[in-house]
C-alpha cells in the first residue's frame, strides 16, 4: 500500500514479519514497515477475525497492535524497529501461553 | 518513587515551551512522552528529519520545530520519551510505564499538554485495511519518508487534507483525487468572521496556496461530497461516494485517507475529574480552564490543541503561560511577575485565536459524520454497529455509559478514543437531546495498557499507598 | 401507562423484580436513574455463587441455594423473551488457596457452614493440587497455589448482559422504563403511593425500592429506616484471551468474550468511585502468584464500584408498615439473587406481602437497642 521515497534503503536493517527477512531504517515504526508489505496488515480482531492494519500511527486507535519479540498486543505504531526485532501479526485472541 | 515540581505530559510544541518556561523560574521539571522524539505530531521526528531533503519538502511550518526542539531539549527539564501515562491520582502520583517497567512519579503539579487526535468519522468499512487518516499518512511521511504507493484517494475537510496533498506532491506522489466534504453554504457562514481572522492572514493566504498547488497539478476534486464507503473483503478495493445533490461514483482504491477535524484528546483531563464543556463549534468536549490555562482541579493545567483546537502557535504560547502560572503556584514567581510576562504571550495567543472562528465554521463538519448508517462500525475495538447503539434508545433513554455497559462500546483497549462522541451523537439525536447534555463515557484507567507484571512489580518496589 | 407497580432503580435487583413482576400481569413503571450515578450493577464480577456464603445467618444460605436452584430455568425464559444469550455457566466455581494455611482455614470455614444447614449433601469439596490441575490441565499454577475449594453448584454469567436483558425483557412484557428519572419524593395519595421525579408524578398502588445506596433516603419516607453503607469494590479486566480458564472462581474469572477479570478488593472509602494504582497493584500481585502467565497480559479497564452493604452485610426486604404496598429490597448479591427475585420476591410483593421465609430479612432487624 506504500512505498518508501528512498529505494534502496540508504542505513537499511533487518526485522522479520512473521519469520520472513524485511529491510527497514532506524528512526522508522513497526507500523510504518507493515504497511509497505504485501500483505500490510496488523492483526485479527478478537471478535469476528477482520483484519485490521495502522490506521491512526498516534496511538489513539490500537489497530496496530502486534507480537514484537514476543510481547503481545503491542502498539506498532509506536515502536521503533531495533535489527533483529521479531514481528508477528496477532491472530484473534492472544494465547495465554505466549 | 521520583519526586518533581512539575510533571509535563506531551512533547509536542506545548509541553516544550512549558519545560523552557518552567525551567527559567526554577522549577524541576520532568516531561514524559509516549513518543521517541520530541516534537508531538506537529513537528514528528522534526531533530533528525527538518535538515534533510524531506525536511525540504515538509515545508516552514514543519522546520520551524527545530529550534523549539532545541531550545526543549537544552532547557534542563527531565525528559523521558517513549513513556505511557496509564494512571494519575490527586496528589499527584503518576504511573508511567517506560521500557516495560512501571514507575509512580510524585509532582506537585502537572500540565498535560496530550494535543489532538483526530476526529473519528465512521463510515461503512472503515475498519479495512488501505483505510487511513490524513495525520496517519503524514506521519508516515514525516516517519519514514513513506507514501501511498498508488495515486491515494482522500476524503476530508479541512486544512490537513490540503496540506497533505501539497506535500505528497512534492514529494513525488500521486492523488487519485479529492472528496471535499465540506459542505455547502460553510464558506458563506465563515465570512463573517473573517474581519477577525485577518490577523492571521499569512495563515490563510497559505491555505489558498495550498489550493492553487492543488490545482496546477490537476488534482481531481469533488466538492460537497456527503458519504464515503469504504468496500472491500481483507482490504479495500472500491471507494464509494455520494454528493450532497446525489451523484453517486464508484471507484477502484487502494488507500483512502480521511480527516474531518481534530478534538482534544479529553481522556487524560477527564481522569483527573477536570471539567468539561460542550464546544458547540467544533462539536467536541473542551476542559474548563482559566486564562492560564488551570482546570478545574487545582495545580492540573491543560495547554496545546487539548484545551481546544487552535494549532501549534498557540500550543506553544499556551504552554509557556500555563508554566508561569505553576511557577507562581510553586512559590517561585511573584504574580506580578508573572502577569508582566504573559501580557505579551496573551496577545499573541489572541491573534492566533483570533482566526479559529472563521476556521471553525468554515470547516464544520458535515452532518453525517455525526450519524452513520446502521451498519457502520462505531466501535472499533468491539465491533458495535450504529443499529446495535440505536436499537438500545428504545430502552428508556439511556446515557453513554448505560449504552456501554450494555454493547460494550468503549470497553476495548481504545478506551472509547475512536467512539465516544459517535455515542454520545446518536444518542442526541435519537433522544433529541443536545450532545453536552447526553454526556460522555466515564474514563477508567489504564489510560494505556499497561501489564500484570509491570503493575505487581510497582507492589514489590515501594509501598504505593 | 397507568402502573399497577413502580419500581426505583433500574440495578439488577430492581430490573430482576420488575421484570418478575411483569411476568405475573403487573402494569410495571420502571424508574432508572442517571447515566451517571453510582450502579453496582455496571460494576459486577458476575458469578452466580453460592459456597461459602450465609456464615451466623442460615436463612441467607438458604435464599441463596434456591435462587441457585432456579438460574437454569430463569436464563432460559429471559433468553427465549429476549433473544439475549448470557454466557451463563454452571460447572462449579473455584476458590484458590494460597497455602497450606489458608486451605485448612477454607476447609474449617466451608464445614462449619455446612453444619448449619442440617441433612443436606455436601455440594462442595476440597481441591489439593494435584486434583486441582487434574480438573484444570491448560493452567500453570503458582508454586504457592495449594489446592481450591470446588462448589458444584456455582457458576457464572454476564452481569451486563443480565442487566441489559432484564431491561429488554421488561419492556418486551410491557413493562416501561424511564431513565434519568432521579426519585425526589414519595408521598402517600389516597389509597396509593405518589412518586416524584424530574416535573413529573406517577401514582401506584405498589412501589418497589429498590435504589441500592439511594434506598436509604427514599425509604425513609414511606417510614422505613434501612442503613447501608458503600463498600467500595475495585476490578481489573484484561484483554481477550483464548480460554484458558473454564470454571469462574472467586476472584478470577474468565468471561465468554475471554477477557480476565480480577477482583475484587474490600474498602470502606464512601462514597468514591476513584480506582487507584495501589489496588491495580495488589490485584495484579495476587493473580500472578496464582497463574504467573497471566503477568505479560495487558490490563484494558480498572473500574470500582460500590457494594450496597447492610450492617450484617445481608439483604432487606420488607414492607414498609406506615406505607402498605411500598417495599424494600436491598442487597449486595443482586446477580446470584436475581433469579429469587424475578421469581418468589415478585410473587409475593404481586400478592401483597412478603413470605415468612424472608422475616429475617426485615429491616427491623438493625432496629433493636445497639447497646448489648
Amino acid at each position: 500500500m506504500f512505498r518508501k521515497l528512498h529505494e534502496p534503503l540508504t542505513e537499511a536493517i533487518t526485522i522479520y514479519v512473521d519469520g520472513a527477512p524485511v529491510a527497514a531504517e532506524p528512526g522508522e515504526s513497526v507500523a510504518a514497515v507493515l504497511l509497505r508489505q504485501k500483505e500490510a496488515w496488523s492483526r485479527t480482531t478478537p471478535v469476528t477475525q477482520s483484519r485490521r492494519a495502522p490506521y491512526c500511527l498516534m496511538g489513539v486507535c490500537f489497530d496496530c497492535l502486534a507480537k514484537v519479540d514476543g510481547v503481545a498486543s503491542v502498539q506498532t505504531c509506536l515502536t521503533m524497529v531495533a535489527p533483529g526485532m521479531r514481528i508477528e501479526r496477532q491472530q484473534g485472541k492472544r494465547s495465554l501461553s505466549a | 518513587m521520583s519526586e518533581v515540581d512539575l510533571l509535563i505530559v506531551g512533547a509536542g510544541p506545548a509541553g516544550m515551551a512549558a519545560a523552557v518556561t518552567a525551567r527559567q523560574n526554577g522549577l524541576d521539571v520532568l516531561v514524559i512522552d509516549d513518543q521517541p522524539a520530541p516534537g508531538g505530531q506537529i513537528w514528528r521526528s522534526v531533530e533528525t528529519v527538518a535538515a534533510t531533503k524531506r525536511g525540504a519538502l515538509l515545508g516552514e511550518a514543519y522546520a520551524a520545530g527545530q529550534a523549539s526542539a532545541a531550545a526543549f531539549r537544552a532547557s534542563g527539564a527531565v525528559y523521558e520519551p517513549g513513556s505511557q501515562l496509564w494512571q494519575i491520582e490527586p496528589g499527584f502520583r503518576a504511573f508511567v510505564t517506560r521500557d516495560r517497567q512501571a514507575r509512580v512519579i510524585k509532582a506537585r503539579a502537572v500540565i498535560l499538554a496530550t494535543g489532538a487526535q483526530e476526529r473519528p468519522a465512521p463510515f461503512p468499512g472503515w475498519t479495512l485495511p488501505g483505510v487511513l487518516t490524513v495525520g496517519a499518512a503524514q506521519i508516515l511521511l514525516k516517519n519514514a519518508g513513506e507514501i501511498p504507493e498508488k495515486p491515494v484517494w482522500i476524503a476530508g475537510s479541512g486544512p490537513l487534507p490540503l496540506l497533505y496533498m501539497t506535500q505528497l506532491l512534492k514529494a513525488g506522489g500521486r492523488v487519485a483525487g479529492y472528496l471535499d466534504t465540506t459542505p455547502k453554504g460553510r464558506l458563506m457562514a465563515a465570512l463573517p468572521h473573517l474581519p477577525g481572522a485577518l490577523g492571521a492572514m499569512g495563515d490563510l493566504l497559505k491555505g489558498l496556496g495550498w489550493k492553487a498547488a492543488l490545482k496546477r497539478a490537476g488534482v481531481p476534486v469533488v466538492k460537497h461530497v456527503a458519504e464515503i464507503e469504504a468496500v472491500g473483503t481483507d482490504k479495500v478495493e472500491q471507494l464509494r461516494y455520494r454528493t450532497a445533490n446525489g451523484r453517486e461514483a464508484i471507484v477502484s482504491a487502494e488507500v483512502v485517507l480521511v480527516h474531518e477535524g481534530v478534538v482534544p484528546s479529553i481522556h487524560p483531563p477527564l481522569a483527573l475529574g477536570c471539567k468539561v464543556e460542550w464546544s458547540d463549534v467544533q462539536a467536541c468536549y473542551v476542559p474548563v480552564l482559566d486564562s492560564w490555562g488551570e482546570s478545574s482541579q487545582d495545580y492540573v493545567f491543560v495547554a496545546g490543541d487539548g484545551a481546544g483546537i487552535a494549532g501549534a502557535k498557540a500550543a506553544e504560547l499556551r504552554g509557556h503561560i500555563a508554566a508561569l502560572r505553576a511557577a507562581v503556584k510553586l512559590g517561585r514567581l511573584g504574580e506580578g511577575a508573572a502577569d508582566e510576562r504573559a501580557a505579551p504571550l496573551r496577545s499573541s495567543l489572541g491573534r492566533e485565536l483570533a482566526l479559529r472562528p472563521f476556521l471553525d465554521t468554515l470547516f464544520a463538519p458535515r452532518p453525517q459524520v455525526f450519524a452513520p448508517p446502521d451498519e457502520t462500525i462505531v466501535c472499533r475495538c468491539e465491533e458495535v454497529s450504529a443499529q446495535e447503539i440505536r436499537d438500545l434508545v428504545k430502552l428508556g433513554r439511556p446515557g453513554p455509559n448505560q449504552v456501554k455497559a450494555f454493547t460494550r462500546a468503549g470497553m476495548g483497549p481504545c478506551q472509547g478514543r475512536q467512539c465516544g462522541y459517535t455515542i454520545t451523537h446518536i444518542l442526541a439525536q435519537a433522544e433529541n437531546r443536545p450532545p453536552g447534555e447526553v454526556g460522555f463515557y466515564r474514563v477508567r484507567p489504564p489510560l494505556k495498557p499497561v501489564t500484570l507484571g509491570e503493575l505487581a512489580s510497582l507492589d514489590q518496589q515501594e509501598p504505593v499507598a | 401507562m397507568q402502573p399497577d407497580v413502580v419500581v426505583i432503580g433500574g440495578g439488577t435487583v430492581g430490573a430482576a423484580i420488575a421484570y418478575g413482576l411483569a411476568a405475573r400481569r403487573q402494569r410495571v413503571l420502571l424508574l432508572d436513574g442517571d447515566d451517571g450515578d453510582f450502579r453496582a450493577a455496571r460494576a459486577n464480577f458476575g458469578l452466580v455463587w453460592l459456597q461459602g456464603k450465609g456464615m451466623n445467618m442460615p436463612a441467607y444460605q438458604q435464599l441463596t441455594r434456591s435462587s441457585v436452584a432456579l438460574w437454569p430455568d430463569f436464563v432460559a425464559e429471559l433468553t427465549e423473551t429476549t433473544g439475549i444469550g448470557l454466557t451463563y455457566e454452571q460447572n462449579g466455581g473455584l476458590a484458590f488457596c494460597l497455602g497450606e494455611d489458608e486451605f485448612e482455614k477454607r476447609k474449617l470455614q466451608l464445614q462449619r457452614l455446612h453444619n448449619q444447614l442440617a441433612g443436606e449433601d455436601a455440594d462442595w469439596e476440597m481441591l489439593d493440587r494435584a486434583a486441582l490441575s487434574k480438573l484444570l490441565p491448560k493452567v500453570q499454577w503458582g508454586p504457592e497455589v495449594a489446592g481450591a475449594s470446588f462448589g458444584r453448584l456455582d457458576g457464572h454469567v454476564n452481569p451486563l448482559k443480565l442487566l441489559g436483558a432484564l431491561h429488554a425483557g421488561l419492556v418486551r412484557r410491557g413493562g416501561a422504563i424511564r431513565s434519568g428519572a432521579t426519585v425526589r419524593e414519595i408521598r402517600r395519595d389516597g389509597e396509593g403511593l405518589r412518586v416524584s421525579f424530574g416535573n413529573e408524578q406517577v401514582t401506584a398502588p405498589k412501589l418497589v425500592i429498590a435504589a441500592g445506596l439511594g434506598s436509604q433516603a427514599l425509604a425513609r419516607q414511606v417510614g422505613l429506616d434501612v442503613p447501608v453503607r458503600p463498600q467500595r469494590g475495585q476490578i481489573l479486566v484484561t484483554e481477550r484471551l483464548a480460554p484458558f480458564l473454564p470454571l469462574p472462581a472467586s476472584g478470577l474469572r474468565q468471561t465468554g468474550e475471554g477477557t480476565v477479570m480480577i477482583g475484587a478488593t474490600q474498602e470502606e472509602a464512601g462514597y468514591d468511585v476513584s480506582t487507584t494504582g495501589e489496588a491495580a497493584a495488589k490485584l495484579s500481585r495476587k493473580t500472578i502468584r496464582l497463574v504467573p502467565a497471566l503477568a505479560d497480559v495487558a490490563l484494558v479497564r480498572q473500574w470500582a464500584g460500590l457494594r450496597i452493604m447492610t450492617p450484617d452485610s445481608y439483604p432487606i426486604y420488607a414492607q414498609s408498615p406506615s406505607h402498605p404496598g411500598a417495599f424494600v429490597a436491598l442487597c449486595h448479591s443482586g446477580v446470584t439473587l436475581a433469579a429469587v427475585h424475578a421469581a418468589g420476591l415478585a410473587e409475593a410483593i404481586a400478592a401483597g406481602s412478603l413470605p415468612a421465609s424472608l422475616d429475617p430479612f426485615h429491616q427491623r432487624r438493625f432496629d433493636v437497642p445497639k447497646a448489648a
